[in-house]
């Protein structure tokens, strides 16, 4: 067991834990951010999509030993962000979700998504959005809510 | 005149002497007997094979693709979860190599990494756009080409082998989620750059096609 | 409410089937069958409608919100909104107060028409429907007796609109004011219902109640339950089914940090070892360095690649007969020339919801408590109960919201909970998480069947089918148990969930012989979203298109004059999919259309798709859907499931779209071996329409699941020449034709 210092959500949370423990299981149980979600495990379906140091990353692969002080945001603290609040508040306005088990992974990927690209076309967004799983089949709501932010974003939201 | 003579082949026996230590930079290694260059060349071609046993092997081939994707596996399968190569060789937003790769080797959850961890970029492709392996004569010549490798010479092509973190992590490739250590290539990384060196030394011949 | 409500013959299970039943004079179709179904089905005595008690339905808070409970668990399909919707509409309420709870396991929550609480056959809607608008109703007489005591006027001067109740001279009270006096009042037995004019919300697009938290990560899915002292499980399963522990040696399992306990626990079917750990990493990394010595001996190893070669010659031979009308010799008399004769294979394929099996409960000894994202309450909650040696009625058994299930949740056996309970037995005094992995819940088993068919058609001189010779191999998980549903659903050894989607063909067959055989074979499976017509469904859709193409037909026309005519839902879904298809007769190049029906119980769906190939494989560029589905109650909700059924329908087309085993052993383990459609696999657009109804809404959950995948072959048919018979999909080679 080592002990670390995660900078989570913009605050400073020290855990006990094995070096080699996910960062999603860290999240879950260890800090009680059950908003990340375990689908796979293999990194495959993205449900565990967290931003660390700025970059979309699959938590059920990272070793929490490999996570240094670079700042983690999960999707309880997306809110706080103009692009994050854009982006949920588009997910509800289309209606996206349906068992909604995925959609933690969704919105962090496509809040990356429109943080580097403003205007994503569709196959920007296939593309960016392509290693999200859902099994409800909500992708044609996902692409029409990333083209609602886009338009909001592009409205001049800062 | 003799003595001229002599100190001409001293002096000329001394510049190949510093040429060569600085080809080598700090290192000053053993001077080979001067060779034929038929000789010379033969060595090289063979020392280029070597070293085209290490580019084609799946640690590092997997990386060097024609295509818009990685592959991954000792059967080079395409990446799974439709990872793509994005303009800059490293994924697309919210989808990079990041997403998954870290700076070294994730054991426990059996993800490879490196620093910077990335494609070789589409001048460096060692396979066609069937995923197919390019012949030796093919991958000499692209990796010689300073029009496309970046405009790497001789002594920079070694130092690349040498020091480059994804080069080096194909000797230390970690472990799978199931705890079985990845395959290694045909060289270790000291073997690698010996006949790198070698293979340089040589004037980097490539084979006929 | 309908009269003479036919609904087909059904079952208790899980997911599927309805009971034969009569409608009652007062219009309601309340039976309670949880008694004795057979017995009540044979006299004829049907006990009178229930008069469900508000109070346990619907809470009027002081702050005006208005809590409804919904008797169902909430998968994704929506019913946490419509239900609410429904009772809100009745009710008057002010909808921006109303809030959903997911009923916890209790009497008053089991499904009215089949007496389990449960979900499944895609009948929330259908069968709350009417006992939801009374509710609301029941609930708004109260609050305006309450007003008109308050009062002292005639209720009949009183109205409600809005949470608010209006009485004579300028009087207004607000529900939250009035819930108090009103939840006293006796509960009416009778109740005038809206007419359909007067709904405000029920057939509107309302959006999900649950939409803000599952997007903002607060929604409590059954993974994510915390409570004090929670401990987490997980089982190392068997790696053949109904393999059982011989020795194990635990000692390196035990010196993983955080370990509580390791022991063997029984299966239903053999027996595995549980870890027990404070965390899931050490529950992971204990089981991991687990040595256990399996005894696999004396259970069959089943082989896909054995099956299919089994099952192909079983088809060659007549099995049970379901289905004998007209002259089952007729087929012969017919030229070979005229005659179609082929086989379609379809592997197993696995639920793969997003959120795997997962359970907590808490073991108090003569009490105990649970938390599951549940689909059959009633007989987990029993299950839970019988395990661990206490009545029913000791078991709180708590529905929590699942992240999905099409089926997987719903087992007969209720494996899942019992394993749960064998471990909470050894641990009493605190809650136990059983988590399945990924690879636990893919390699589980309860996977839908393989099925093998061999069809014979035979043509007429009209392009028209004469004769139908049909027969089906699959397994049936419903025949031997003994369970309740075995009598309602097995007829002369045929089980209907086999057969729904031939032995209701909507076309005029005069001459049609289906026959079945259920083999047994050492792989349990389940109903998975669309059951029967999954599979029937791509084999009649793509037959009755290869029909239209010799006849050199339109595929919709052709379908519409072949339809018998008390087809009326596939009659009207196909008429509106041919109004809104239009752009199939105006396609680019290298673009071809394809078309499918299906139903799934009495809700009927059309589809046509525009294919193009990529990449060797199937580019959906867009779908068009016509839906008949009686009163569409939330036509938004109604459009996510025709979209959302699609992708799901698309799973058995994918390249790694099927599970398969070898030596017994189940071959893959994540989504890296059996991979669902991605975006990129999905259709790029998907354009919804709903045939305009005022009959009964039926449910729309599993209707759209069957006709993508035939629509999709249809059209790789037009672009490349093949027809696709044996799922999933091969890399695609184009063909002569373009």
């Amino acid at each position: 067991m080592e002990t670390y210092t995660l900078t989570v959500n913009g605050e400073q949370k020290r855990v006990t834990v094995d070096p080699g423990s996910p960062l999603l299981w860290v999240l879950r149980e260890d800090l009680k951010l059950t908003g990340t979600k375990y689908g796979c495990g293999i990194a495959a379906c993205g449900a565990c999509t967290v931003h660390v140091g700025g970059v979309a990353t699959r938590a059920c692969v990272l070793p929490v030993s490999l996570v240094g002080d670079r700042p983690i945001v999960t999707i309880e603290a997306v809110a706080n962000d103009a692009v994050g609040r854009v982006v949920q508040d588009a997910w509800v306005s289309e209606d996206v979700v349906q068992c909604g088990y995925c959609q933690s992974g969704q919105i962090m990927t496509a809040v990356a998504l429109l943080k580097s690209t403003r205007r994503p076309t569709d196959a920007d967004i296939e593309q960016s959005m392509g290693g999200n799983l859902c099994r409800c089949g909500t992708y044609v709501r996902i692409r029409a809510a990333i083209k609602t932010a886009s338009r909001h974003l592009a409205g001049g939201v800062r | 005149m003799k003595t001229l003579q002599s100190v001409a082949v001293v002096a000329l026996l001394v510049s190949a002497v510093s040429r060569m230590a600085t080809i080598q930079g700090a290192e000053r290694p053993q001077l080979p007997a001067p060779a034929s260059s038929q000789a010379r060349r033969a060595e090289g071609l063979e020392a280029w094979g070597r070293v085209y046993s290490v580019l084609t092997h799946p640690r590092c081939i997997n990386c060097h693709t024609a295509t818009n994707y990685p592959q991954q596996g000792d059967d080079r399968h395409r990446h799974q979860f439709n990872v793509v190569r994005g303009r800059e060789d490293r994924g697309v937003a919210a989808f990079t190599c990041a997403t998954c790769h870290q700076g070294s080797n994730a054991d426990s959850t059996g993800v490879p990494g490196a620093h910077n961890w990335q494609l070789a970029p589409l001048s460096m492709r060692w396979q066609d756009q069937n995923d197919r392996i390019l012949p030796s004569s093919e991958v000499c010549k692209a990796v010689t080409d300073q029009s496309r490798n970046h405009h790497l010479d001789g002594p920079g092509l070694l130092k690349h082998h040498e020091d480059e973190a994804l080069v080096r992590w194909a000797f230390q490739p970690g472990r799978r989620s199931d705890g079985t250590e990845r395959s290694l290539p045909p060289l270790t990384h000291e073997q690698f750059v010996a006949a790198t060196r070698t293979w340089v030394e040589a004037g980097s011949p490539c084979p006929p096609r | 409410m309908t009269s003479a409500a036919q609904v087909p013959a059904g079952s208790l299970l899980g997911r599927r089937g309805f009971i034969k039943t009569s409608a009652l004079a007062a219009g309601g179709l309340m039976v309670s069958l949880y008694l004795d179904p057979p017995a009540a089905a044979q006299d004829g005595a049907v006990p009178p409608p229930r008069i469900y008690p508000p109070d346990a339905f619907v809470q009027i808070r002081a702050d005006g919100k208005i809590v409804i409970t919904v008797n169902r668990l909430e998968v994704g399909q929506g019913a946490e909104t419509a239900l609410p919707m429904i009772l809100a509409d009745e009710l008057d309420a002010d909808w921006s107060q109303v809030i959903a709870e997911l009923a916890p396991a209790g009497e008053l929550y089991k499904d009215p028409v089949i007496g389990v609480q449960m979900i499944g056959g895609s009948c929330s809607i259908s069968n709350s429907f009417q006992q939801y608008r009374e509710l609301g109703a029941r609930t708004r007489s109260m609050l305006i007796a309450a007003a008109a005591d308050r009062w002292s006027v005639p209720a009949d001067q009183c109205r409600a609109e809005q949470s608010v109740v209006y009485g004579p001279g300028n009087r207004s009270a607000r529900y939250a004011e009035l819930a108090e006096g009103a939840v006293r009042r006796p509960v009416p037995a009778v109740v005038q219902l809206k007419s359909a004019a007067q709904f405000r919300l029920i057939g509107k697009p309302v959006r999900r109640l649950d939409s803000r938290a599952k997007c903002d990560g607060s929604q409590t899915f059954g993974l994510d339950l915390d409570l004090p002292g929670m401990l987490i499980a997980l089982l190392a399963r068997p790696p053949v089914f109904g393999g059982r522990v011989r020795t194990f040696d635990d000692r390196d399992a035990r010196t993983v940090a955080g370990v509580r306990d390791v022991f063997e626990v029984p299966l239903v079917s053999g027996s595995a070892i549980a870890v027990v750990a404070d965390r899931f990493w050490a529950a992971k990394q204990a089981r991991d360095r687990l040595k256990i010595d399996w005894d696999v001996s004396g259970v069959e190893h089943p082989d896909s690649v054995q099956l299919f070669a089994r099952y192909k010659e079983l088809a060659r031979t007549t099995g049970n007969v379901a289905v004998s009308f007209g002259d089952p010799q007729a087929i012969d008399r017919i030229p070979a020339s005229n005659r179609i004769q082929t086989d379609y294979a379809f592997p197993y394929l696995a639920h793969a919801a997003m959120e795997p099996l997962n359970l907590t409960v808490r073991n108090d000894g003569d009490r105990a408590e649970a938390w599951v994202p549940s689909q059959i309450p009633t007989w987990e909650q029993a299950a839970l109960a019988e395990v661990l040696g206490i009545g029913p009625e000791r078991v709180t058994y708590h529905v929590l919201f699942a992240g999905g299930s099409f089926g997987r949740r719903g087992t007969v056996d209720s494996h899942f909970v019992r394993e749960a309970a064998a471990i909470a037995k050894r641990v009493p005094g605190r809650p136990v998480k059983l988590i399945y992995t990924r690879e636990d819940d893919m390699t589980s088993g309860y996977f839908r069947p393989m099925f093998v068919h061999r069809v014979e058609v035979g043509i007429g001189p009209s392009g028209t089918p004469l004769a139908w010779k049909h027969v089906i191999v699959g397994q049936s998980f419903v025949l031997g148990t003994g369970v309740i549903q075995e009598a309602l659903l097995v007829k002369n050894g045929v089980d209907q969930l086999a057969t729904e989607g031939i032995d209701d063909s909507p076309y005029a067959l005069p001459n049609i012989h289906l026959s079945v055989h259920h083999p047994k074979v050492n792989v349990p499976t389940l109903s998975h979203r669309s059951v029967g017509y999954g599979h029937n469904s791509f084999v009649r859709e793509t037959l009755i298109d290869e029909l239209a193409a010799r006849a050199k037909a339109d595929p919709i026309a052709y379908r519409l004059r072949l339809l018998k005519p008390e087809a009326k839902r596939f009659r009207s879904s196909l008429t509106l999919l041919d109004q809104k298809s239009a752009w199939r007769h105006r396609l680019p190049r290298n673009h071809a259309s394809g078309i499918a029906c299906s139903a799934y119980h009495d809700t009927c769906v059309s589809c046509a798709v525009e294919v193009s190939i990529v990449d060797r494989r199937p580019r959906i560029h867009r779908a068009t859907v016509a839906v008949d589905c009686g009163l569409a109650v939330n036509p938004l909700s109604i459009e996510h499931q025709m979209q959302g059924g699609l992708v799901f329908g698309l799973t058995q087309l994918m390249t790694n779209g099927a599970m398969t085993l070898k030596d017994g052993r189940v071959q893959q383990r994540n989504f890296d071996g059996y991979t669902p459609p991605y975006m990129k696999d999905a259709p790029e657009a998907v354009d919804v329409h709903i045939v305009p109804s005022d009959e009964p809404p039926t449910g729309c959950g599993e209707a759209p699941v069957p006709v993508i995948a035939p629509a999709v072959a249809n059209a790789l048919f037009r672009l490349t020449g093949t027809r696709y018979r044996t799922l999933p999909l091969p890399p695609i080679e184009r063909g002569t034709r373009s």
